[in-house]
């Protein structure tokens, strides 16, 4: 073992090299590490978008980054991506049922109820259940899935929303970037990207597992659009708008991304 | 004499110090998510052992009602946790630095030593270059971890757009279990890896921040090991039996010490040089072999048969 106090130039060289090389990456971690930290602490802190916006409920650069994110992820869809689809017996039987936003007014009474059609505020088209039933039918049994991680197999039937454009000939309205859907007491609002909307699979429907939907899975009719989260799926549907802004969305006023696609 | 051995090159140490955070707030913001939909439990035979997670484990770290905040900050991060690991998987790749990393097939078997000398079981650790067999299995596990989670949290992010992968992960449903219990892998390779660092010491933790650790050689019998290298069968085994000071370690610890492989010549950096069956062959001490490799300056003296002889007056010396 050497004598510490009689250390040979070269050694004093390379102790001087250990402690240079020591010094400067140290340095640069504790600099770098606090410079993390910082920046952290500025985007954990930063202001939540204000209420009132169409997107609103969570950090403004939290926002920007959903927003590119799903711009980026929207190059992915396209109409010909189908849901895979189940035979009717692995269907549930119990059908989840999660939230009543929209459907606490009880005095909405569905035999007297009709869908309206509207564009820039005003209806131009009034249908009934009738209407709608008389359109062709289509079922499907998909996986739904929800945005806190659930997902259920699900059996739905109805008129597919492209089947309906097409009879009363609305190909123009489907030339607009959105479609916006709410609930007859405004309580609960959807906005889907015309891409979405008019994938084949997106259904108005009125029937659940081959019966009318009860009032409590938005009787008569409710949305059914399997490439969104369950959140897109309204209940109970009042009103169908078509618009170049982005209508009103019920939880994307709650933080979540406005597309929600899967 | 003290010198100063390359071990961790500078992308290696940013990626994995990025990691950490990067990581710890994947982890933080997939918990926030989790908990809206917390059904995974460990149930055997009927009887559930363990609930992912229990109420007082959301409670401390303020996990609910925070869905919205988690896909927010899961959905900004994942970004620079992919591109982090494609930085730290490609240059691993392109250095051929991953031939130090990727188990071999002695690994297994080289692994199971390795625990029973870290438990103080067994005396000799069996020799390694950069990574031990056991860091070579942890390494290579959790880069395909790693890829692991980005695949299965794509396949249940997107499942309509990328069904194919939802296909090869078995469904949406058991892909997010893959999605958890990946998860729970980083948090136990974490308590291991934070222990093991401890353990290690502060020569090998500086080392992933500087990029290098002290060694201590004897300059002088490396010349007679330089001489000898293109003759010896194993010049690098004998030039391994350098003890492995550590600062300040005494006599008795060196006993223990790792035979790692390290060659003193010109630059001082881990390669990949030492053979698995040769390395293995010296631990069987058998005098034949002791005298062809033995090149040390060893005094002359054919001390027995027993090469890995490291006590504090006859340290083999290369």
């Amino acid at each position: 073992m050497e004598n510490k106090n009689s250390k040979t130039p070269e050694e004093i060289l390379v102790d001087k090299k250990i402690n240079r090389r020591n010094f400067i990456s140290f340095g640069t971690f504790f600099l770098l590490g606090g410079a993390g930290f910082t920046a952290w602490k500025w985007l954990y802190n930063s202001p939540v978008e204000p209420e009132g916006g169409i997107t609103s409920g969570t950090r403004i650069p939290l926002r920007k980054a959903l927003n590119q994110t799903e711009l980026a992820f929207r190059n992915f869809f396209s109409p010909h991506h189908l849901v895979k689809t189940y035979p009717k017996s692995m269907a549930a039987k119990k059908v989840r049922q999660n939230s009543d936003i929209g459907l606490t007014d009880t005095s909405f009474k569905p035999e007297n109820w009709k869908l309206a059609l509207e564009k820039d505020a005003k209806t131009f088209l009034h249908l009934t259940i009738e209407d709608i039933k008389a359109l062709p039918k289509t079922e499907i049994v998909f996986d739904f899935k929800c945005v806190e991680g659930w997902d259920q197999i699900q059996y739905w039937g109805g008129v597919s929303f492209n089947d309906l454009i097409k009879h009363y000939g609305l190909e123009e309205y489907t030339r607009h970037k959105y479609v916006g859907m709410d609930t007859p007491d405004k309580n609960y609002y959807v906005g889907l990207d015309m891409e979405s909307a008019t994938h084949p699979q997106t259904l108005l429907a009125y029937e659940m597992n081959g019966l009318p939907i009860p009032i409590n899975h938005g009787a008569p009719l409710r949305l059914i659009i399997p490439v969104k989260y369950g959140i897109k799926n309204i209940k109970r549907i009042g009103t169908i708008s078509f618009s170049n802004d982005r209508p009103r969305d019920y939880w994307a006023e709650e933080g979540y991304d406005y597309y929600a696609g899967l | 004499m003290k010198e100063i051995k390359e071990k961790h090159a500078l992308l290696m140490r940013w990626t994995h110090w990025i990691n950490f955070p990067i990581l710890t707030i994947m982890i933080w913001s997939g918990l926030l998510i989790y908990w809206a939909n917390d059904e995974y439990t460990l149930t055997l035979f009927g009887h559930t052992f363990f609930r992912f997670f229990p109420d007082w484990f959301y409670k401390w770290l303020k996990v609910p009602s925070h869905l919205a905040e988690g896909l927010s900050f899961h959905f900004l991060f994942m970004w620079f946790f992919t591109l982090n690991g494609i930085f730290y998987i490609g240059y691993t790749l392109i250095t051929g630095d991953w031939k130090e990393m990727v188990p071999q097939r002695k690994s297994f078997k080289e692994a199971f030593l390795v625990v029973l000398h870290d438990l103080h079981i067994i005396k000799i650790a069996p020799p390694q270059n950069k990574y031990n067999a056991a860091q070579r299995i942890a390494y290579t596990s959790i880069i395909v971890m790693g890829a692991g989670s980005v695949l299965t949290g794509l396949a249940i992010y997107k499942p309509v757009q990328f069904s194919w992968l939802v296909w090869i992960f078995g469904g949406y449903h058991f892909a997010r279990i893959i999605h958890f219990v990946l998860t729970l892998g980083y948090v136990l390779f974490f308590i291991i890896h934070i222990v093991q660092v401890m353990l290690a010491g502060w020569n090998n933790f500086r080392s992933v921040v500087s990029g290098f650790e002290v060694v201590y050689i004897d300059p002088k019998p490396e010349k007679e090991v330089l001489d000898n290298n293109e003759k010896a069968p194993m010049p690098e085994l004998s030039s391994s039996m350098v003890s492995r000071e550590k600062e300040g370690a005494s006599p008795k610890q060196i006993k223990e010490t790792r035979i790692s492989e390290i060659d003193p010549s010109e630059n001082l950096e881990y390669d990949h040089k030492i053979s698995g069956k040769e390395a293995l062959d010296t631990l069987d001490f058998k005098d034949e072999k002791v005298e062809e490799s033995d090149h040390s300056g060893n005094n002359k003296e054919k001390n027995d048969a027993n090469p890995l002889k490291l006590d504090g007056e006859n340290l083999p010396r290369a």
